[in-house]
């Protein structure tokens, strides 16, 4: 029903592709990662909740049909829907049911609960269409919370020290939520204009962050004292002259990279937090599994090892060469890859 | 055993000197003395030799994992680190680890050393079962060796100095030679009583910095002592209590592999310390260090290989006279001492002072350095008049300054991924040369690119494999290097017929396309001018 071709996954029956790379008619967008979501399609099928951050994404005449989950658009008799992937706000599965036949394109998930965004549902269906960013089994997460409390024990430790925190998350997505995990009552909460930026969008959306303030310019900068200040900024902004104002600081960078010593050790930062908006190992497994899918695809990430142990468990997989990044490893990595 | 995970965590986590030593101190002031002592151990750089053989860690890993062996294979190559790999493959333990470091080293470790396979399976899955994924991988790495935290033996002194308020040098000096990591061994550590040096116990060498500029910015030549950089082990000769102790650099105690040079310490007066570097010495000139090797390599001296590859002492420095420490003296002070030393030891060809190259500008020490391959040196030494005898590699007093490596342009053929903090990424590469329209490898090379031009090679590599062989992947023939190394030697085992010593990439030639590479021809016309072969000096 879904086919690989040189501008991404495509639906012929219903003239549709998910998350296209090249410019097409009618692009079904998961979410509004630049890897995911490009500019240059006559018309975007996106989310209700993930339409305000993808319009800020695209250019500004991209024409954005809004869905609300789980409301069934009929493409020459396709029946689309889209459903919360957990990943980021208004992030969705594309479930696609053609004269009885179910496929569920994933995009990036996780089952793991996230206050900034609705949480994954399962779906039932014949094909499922996966990524595998963290496809593994030596990717496993700790509880979020035991994370957040390291972040907070971090910041308290860096304060004592007379020193800011600068902590590197994602723009889109990583950035809220790391934020929504941050306990107010520690210190004042600045953010990088592109955070600040993203930020306002969720707050559009009606998701409840806590106060905190843009970091501002140069000159505004200088007048703050940012020594008990917590700093989210995107991970392009390692190694700036931007990074200056804040003085005396520490860096870290939440990540699901940071699970590994080596890759922790690659970024030029003093702390790695093991945080993902991706689904760990034990996460993949568990929501192929959950959508009892005898055929799995397999589009992005630790593709191969995941398409071999699928088939030594009995399941129909194979490898979709997709151009999506999922996470990438890099604090030097382009602002937009999600 | 959570306190020194904790530790290693917190070493783990920081770049930063000070706050390395700080966490340190931290645990110092806590640790009960035996914990300390294998505390230690381990952060030094010690190691637990054959406790158990990695196949059978990875064969339990395996089964204790559930997984099939072809995907903790697979974890192996995401993680590049056995120790680490077991750690975050297993479901988190309970997280209690109860016990000191000394009990779990002690009642657990050590015994895997002579316990059946059924026994140690049982100790490890325990152990595995009870740990957090932090405390797995630092039990594990107890096993497996090599810690790498970046930590070094005098971040350690600094640190036990702040605990004991003991100088830093005192504390160096105390963790050298050979120790067994005690209660008593600790205790002495932590002493703030000082007369204590263990009398077979060398000194903190100390190490010189490459030099890359000009000279003349190091002041006029005048306030320089310019030897020879000879090639061959760097040791210290100890006499003291009327014995003799001959170490080398790397802490390892070879009196006995060179008894002529052991047969000296008679010479000497009791409580001398001499600083130098033991060659093999023939007729007055030094022979290549392969010959060295050979002897390094032997259980037992023949007397014909004695007499075959002689070694000598050329001596440079002098860290104790009469029984107390002169280390800092100004160098001139020791110089002199150490001429009369040698003079009165009246052993030529045996215990040799080092002689100063002839360079009375740094003109002619350029050009000395230059010949320094015909004369089997490797370059020279530049040492400050006036400066004391420092511990550990600092920069300002000693410099080496060797002579120029030879260079090579070579097409990137066959990438591998690295390990440790390079997993992930492919940075250890294989470089070939042209032979008759042919790229024949001709070297592997693992450094000399920083982490931005790495990110670059690791995505061309992954856009241009040709085939894989295991974890080797056949690239495209298009990125051209530099590639630097020190020596070159024919070679039965490389297919291209020749061995280069100490390769690495000097830079990327973006500059030039694949087909202006070198051919093999020209590296074979370097042969000739290569001294015969050499193994590894000390320094």
């Amino acid at each position: 029903m879904i086919t690989l071709t040189d501008r991404g996954l495509y639906c012929e029956a219903g003239d549709f592709y998910i998350d296209p790379w090249g410019a097409v008619g009618c692009a079904v967008i998961t979410h509004a990662h630049s890897d995911h979501a490009r500019d240059g399609s006559r018309l975007y099928v996106a989310s209700r909740e993930g339409a305000g951050v993808l319009a800020a994404r695209l250019l500004p005449d991209a024409v954005i049909d809004p869905l609300a989950y789980g409301e069934v658009r009929v493409r020459h008799g396709v029946r689309i829907s889209l459903h919360p992937a957990g990943h980021i706000l208004g992030s969705a599965q594309v479930r696609i049911e053609h004269r009885g036949e179910v496929w569920v394109v994933s995009g990036d998930y996780k089952v793991e609960a996230d206050a900034t965004c609705a949480a994954f549902e399962p779906l039932r269906c014949h094909t499922f269409v996966t990524e595998s960013t963290f496809g593994l089994p030596v990717y496993r997460w700790p509880p979020q919370q035991a994370v957040f409390g390291e972040i907070d024990a971090w910041w308290r430790g860096n304060q004592a020290k007379g020193k800011a925190s600068v902590l590197f998350a994602y723009a889109l997505g990583k950035a809220q939520r790391v934020l929504a995990g941050l306990r107010p009552d520690t210190g004042p909460i600045y953010l990088h204009g592109a955070v600040a930026r993203m930020t306002a969008l969720y707050r559009d959306g009606g998701v409840p962050l806590p106060p905190a303030a843009y970091a501002g310019t140069e000159a505004n900068a200088k007048r703050e004292d940012f020594s008990r200040a917590l700093v989210l900024a995107p991970p392009s902004a390692a190694g700036t002259p931007w990074l200056r104002r804040f003085g005396n600081f520490a860096t870290g960078f939440a990540s699901g990279w940071m699970r590994i010593r080596g890759t922790r050790r690659r970024q030029a930062v003093d702390r790695g937090f093991v945080l993902s908006d991706h689904a760990d190992w034990p996460g993949l497994l568990s929501a192929i599994r959950e959508t009892g899918a005898e055929t799995v695809w397999v589009t992005h990430g630790y593709r191969a090892p995941l398409v071999r142990w699928l088939s030594e468990q009995g399941l129909r997989a194979g490898a979709m060469d997709a151009r999506f990044e999922g996470e990438t490893a890099e604090t030097a990595a382009e602002e937009s890859a999600p | 055993m959570r306190a020194f995970a904790e530790l290693y965590a917190a070493l783990d986590a920081t770049n930063k000197t000070n706050e390395k030593v700080e966490a340190l101190a931290a645990y110092f002031r806590h640790a009960p003395p035996r914990d300390a002592a294998w505390a230690v151990y381990f952060l030094t750089g010690r190691r637990l030799k054959r406790l158990l053989e990695s196949a059978k860690l990875w064969q339990w890993a395996t089964e204790e994992s559930g997984l099939p062996a072809w995907l903790v294979g697979e974890c192996y190559d995401a993680v590049g680190d056995t120790a680490e790999t077991i750690a975050l493959l297993l479901p988190e333990g309970e997280g209690e680890a109860e016990g000191s470091l000394s009990e779990w080293v002690e009642t657990r470790l050590l015994p895997l050393r002579d316990l059946g396979d059924a026994e140690r399976r049982r100790i490890l899955l325990d152990a595995w079962r009870r740990m957090d994924h932090r405390q797995r991988f630092v039990w594990n790495k107890l096993i497996t060796g090599a810690f790498r935290v970046g930590v070094s033996q005098n971040l350690v002194a600094r640190a036990i100095a702040e605990v004991s308020g003991v100088e830093e040098n005192a504390i160096a000096h105390r963790l050298m030679g050979d120790w067994e990591p005690t209660e008593e061994f600790a205790a002495r550590l932590f002493s703030r009583d000082t007369r204590d040096a263990g009398i077979s116990r060398p000194y903190p060498f100390c190490l010189a910095h490459p030099y890359e500029g000009d000279p003349a910015e190091l002041g006029p030549a005048a306030g320089w002592l310019i030897e020879w950089k000879w090639d061959g082990i760097r040791c210290q000769l100890i006499r003291r209590g009327w014995l003799t102790f001959l170490w080398s650099r790397g802490e390892e105690l070879i009196t006995e592999r060179f008894p002529e040079i052991a047969a000296l310490g008679g010479l000497l007066g009791e409580g001398t310390v001499i600083d130098g570097e033991v060659t093999a010495w023939r007729g007055g000139a030094p022979l290549p260090f392969a010959q060295l090797q050979r002897r390094i390599g032997r259980k037992t001296l023949s007397a014909r290989m004695l007499a075959e590859t002689p070694a000598a002492l050329i001596a440079y420095d002098l860290l104790e006279c009469e029984g107390q420490d002169v280390r800092e003296r100004p160098l001139e002070w020791r110089r002199a001492r150490l001429a009369e030393l040698v003079e009165r030891a009246a052993a030529p060809g045996r215990l040799i002072l080092s002689p100063p190259a002839p360079a009375a500008t740094w003109e002619q020490a350029a050009v000395l350095r230059q010949q320094a391959r015909a004369r089997g040196v490797e370059g020279l030494m530049l040492k400050r008049l006036g400066s004391p005898y420092r511990v550990g590699r600092k920069r300002g007093d000693w410099w080496k300054w060797k002579i120029e490596p030879y260079a090579v342009d070579a097409v990137l053929i066959y990438a591998q991924r690295g390990s440790g903090r390079r997993a992930s990424l492919y940075t250890d590469y294989t470089f070939g040369v042209w032979d008759g329209g042919q790229l024949v490898p001709f070297a592997k090379a693992y450094s000399g690119l920083d982490d931005a031009e790495i990110r670059k090679v690791d995505a061309f590599v992954r856009r241009h494999t040709l085939e894989r062989f295991g974890p080797v992947r056949t690239v495209k023939p298009e990125l051209v290097f530099e590639l630097a190394f020190e020596g070159i030697q024919e070679s039965t085992r490389h297919k291209a017929g020749i061995a280069v010593r100490f390769p690495r990439i000097a830079r990327w030639r973006t500059d030039k396309k694949p087909e202006e590479a070198d051919t093999l021809e020209t590296v074979r016309a370097l042969l000739g001018r290569a001294p015969s072969g050499r193994g590894s000096g000390e320094e």
